[in-house]
């Protein structure tokens, strides 16, 4: 028998359902949580006062209504500056040559290309929480997989810029791509740097489609709330005409799932592929068959460190705190635990394998120069971010504490940079020939490079939040509906444990 | 005679507030034939393209068309480059040195596969289309928020203006209209 709808309109948009109430108590009693005031919403992934209406003009409102404020412009001030700065470092190293860089004949990889690596890495846990999490059906991913799918996008237009900048002659640049021309030349195919730049733009052109495919109907919400008619054109033009038709809703989500399963082994596939750039050269300290595992960790590690470091400023930014609750940050905190010792067991067995190898410039390049030679500073200290620190994320009182969780976020961005530093760099310092040996320091411009790629980063997002709905408003609806209706669907709804168990 | 009347009319619009009643409304209005039907509803419903009788198996046939013939045009790509239009010997490698080739060839597929695949959900849902007759329905601009719609449309073969709209009447929607074009 259908429900009258009477009853179903107070189920759909009402407040309390005592049923659902009580489930969730059983739940909690059985995996031994104490039901208390909660304001951080520690186990739940969305406030339960929450209807349809509310979260769409939650979300929505904050583009469409909110006026600009001043943390905004200050925000998108220091941004800006530092975009400026990047535009300053890369006229100059047009106009000078990578000469300004640091880098020198045996240290040819210097910070450009560790911050390229540090970059698409960030990208990485845009694509864990949209597509891998979305095929595991974890739905606590809906509130962050938006932004961090932006997150992705900005980070690999940062990454894209430094090939681009490192690679000297910069009006021969498209000569990466393969096409056909008069010289008679392609590029050459059995080069790990060849299969980064199909990796690497397969990488953005895919993300960039998910992540706007993604936004279509969203921006059709847009559309349809947006009050000036001219806002409404001109969003309208980018929702495609979207009209929440069935018909196109299960050929969109055939497609969506499809290009969930198909971004997943390509998130994989670019980070080994930027670590084949390393380890298949025969320098030591860089060929390890070990390399692009802990590559992808690495990547997927220092990316939902950056998730929590702009997750947590947006939501109390926005006020989003019953939308990204402290469940979604802890998740992304026990994932950096998984991936951060994942990497910390990477960095273990490159000691290992540099001994058992019996080779001696291996041996020599891992003890006596890494950990006792000139640059034995960024090595302990590496291993003190990534291997010491980290385990604080261990304790379910530091998991759960924004800023415990917000300041080891941070080492572990930081501690990825250095990683990078003491891999690339440092490694191309000792190598063979002992009178090729020459020491790296990075210039001054190597430093404002980075920290302008920064500012492009955040400039992205400050206009990305400020312009466009910051969670997926189309996924959050689909949640409150499986929170409404849990009782029809049963009680193994992922909505209700929250995704991940404890 | 009345075809002029007729052809001013888009369709039937009902419009629901809760997603069971859509749900068994499609089932009815299945199964009593009709089938240019479409409902809409603020995010995928599950199980509502069987209730309307709606299955469009193709989007995956097509993506893994796609991604066969990426596959294909990313090793021969390779392969020819390498191999026929500039042979080098680097490292002793045979000119086909085919795992070597499984990089650019496994970009190309993904790449080939979502952009086709997108580019033909658009074309297969007759996306972009700014303008349609469903935006007239009155109250359609909270189907993105928290109205659920049901349309028959004037062009279906069993459609009568009255006989319809007294059926559709029927369905417990909370508004029933009749859409201009």
């Amino acid at each position: 028998m259908p429900k009258q709808p009477a009853e179903l309109e107070t189920e759909v948009t009402g407040g309390e359902k005592p049923s659902g109430d009580s489930r969730r108590s059983l739940r909690d009693m059985l995996t031994s949580v104490p039901q208390q005031y909660d304001p951080e919403m520690q186990n739940q992934i969305i406030g339960s006062h929450h209807t349809l209406e509310s979260v769409t003009a939650q979300i929505s409102d904050i583009a469409l209504k909110r006026p600009i404020s001043l943390g905004w412009l200050i925000s998108m001030f220091v941004s800006l500056s530092l975009l400026a700065l990047m535009f300053v470092s890369v006229m100059y190293l047009i106009l000078e040559g990578v000469g300004i860089w640091g880098v020198n004949v045996p240290v040819g990889w210097g910070v450009g290309i560790l911050s390229f690596v540090w970059w698409i890495g960030i990208g990485h846990a845009g694509t864990l929480i949209s597509a891998i999490l979305l095929l595991l059906h974890q739905n606590w991913r809906t509130s962050i997989n938006r932004f961090a799918e932006a997150m992705t996008l900005m980070a690999v237009c940062c990454a894209g810029l430094y090939p681009l900048l490192h690679v000297g002659r910069h009006q021969y640049v498209y000569w990466m791509l393969p096409f056909p021309n008069t010289m008679g030349l392609w590029p050459q195919f059995r080069s790990p740097l060849i299969w980064d730049v199909f990796a690497v733009s397969t990488y953005f052109t895919v993300s960039l489609v998910f992540w706007y495919i993604g936004l279509v109907p969203d921006l059709a919400t847009m559309r349809d709330r947006a009050k000036a008619p001219w806002l409404k054109k001109f969003i309208g033009f980018f929702a495609l005409g979207w009209r929440y038709s069935t018909r196109h809703w299960q050929r969109y989500n055939a497609v969506y799932l499809i290009l969930a399963g198909l971004s997943t082994p390509l998130v994989l596939s670019v980070h080994t592929t930027v670590s084949w750039d390393f380890a298949a050269g025969i320098v030591p300290g860089w060929h390890g068959t070990i390399f692009p595992q802990y590559f992808v960790a690495g990547a997927v590690y220092a990316g939902f460190a950056m998730v929590i470091n702009l997750g947590v400023p947006l939501r109390s930014f926005f006020r989003m705190k019953d939308l990204i609750t402290m469940k979604h940050l802890e998740n992304c905190g026990k994932f950096m635990c998984i991936t951060g010792n994942i990497v910390f067991y990477g960095y273990i067995m490159e000691v290992f394998t540099a001994w058992y190898s019996g080779v001696v410039f291996e041996r020599y390049l891992t003890f006596d120069n890494r950990m006792f030679g000139p640059y034995a500073w960024s090595f302990w200290l590496l291993i003190f971010c990534n291997g010491v620190f980290i385990q604080l994320i261990w304790f379910k009182k530091i998991r759960t504490s924004i800023w415990g969780l917000y300041i080891v976020a941070l080492v572990v961005n930081f501690a990825m940079w250095l990683e990078r530093l003491v891999l690339i760099p440092f490694s191309l310092t000792r190598d063979y020939l002992p009178s090729s040996w020459h020491m790296y320091y990075p210039s001054f411009w190597d430093y404002a490079t980075f920290a302008g790629t920064l500012g492009l980063f955040f400039t992205l997002f400050f206009i990305f939040v400020r312009l466009l709905p910051t969670i997926s408003m189309v996924e959050m609806r689909e949640l409150v509906h499986h929170e409404h209706h849990v009782d029809e669907l049963g009680a193994n709804d992922p909505a209700v444990t929250g995704g991940l168990k404890v | 005679m009345e075809t002029k009347q007729e052809n001013s009319i888009y369709g039937i619009v009902a419009e629901f507030s809760a997603s069971e009643v859509l749900k068994a409304a499609c089932r009815k209005v299945r199964d009593s034939g009709y089938k240019k039907t479409d409902a809409f509803t603020p995010f995928p419903l599950e199980g509502l393209n069987e209730a309307l009788g709606a299955r469009d198996k193709w989007m995956p046939f097509i993506m893994l068309m796609a991604g066969f013939v990426g596959a294909v045009s990313g090793y021969t790509l390779a392969f020819w480059a390498m191999g026929i239009s500039l042979p080098l010997n680097i490292a002793g490698k045979p000119t086909n040195s085919w795992p070597l080739f499984i990089p650019p060839t496994f970009e190309m597929t993904i790449l080939t596969s979502a952009l086709v695949g997108v580019v033909s959900m658009l074309i297969l849902n007759g996306l972009p289309m700014p303008y349609h007759s469903m935006f007239n329905t009155p109250n359609f601009d909270r189907a993105s928020t928290d109205r659920y719609f049901l349309t028959i449309e004037a062009e279906d073969r069993l459609f009568d203006e009255v006989e319809t709209l007294e059926f559709m009447n029927t369905l417990g929607a909370d508004n029933v209209s009749v859409v201009e074009r």
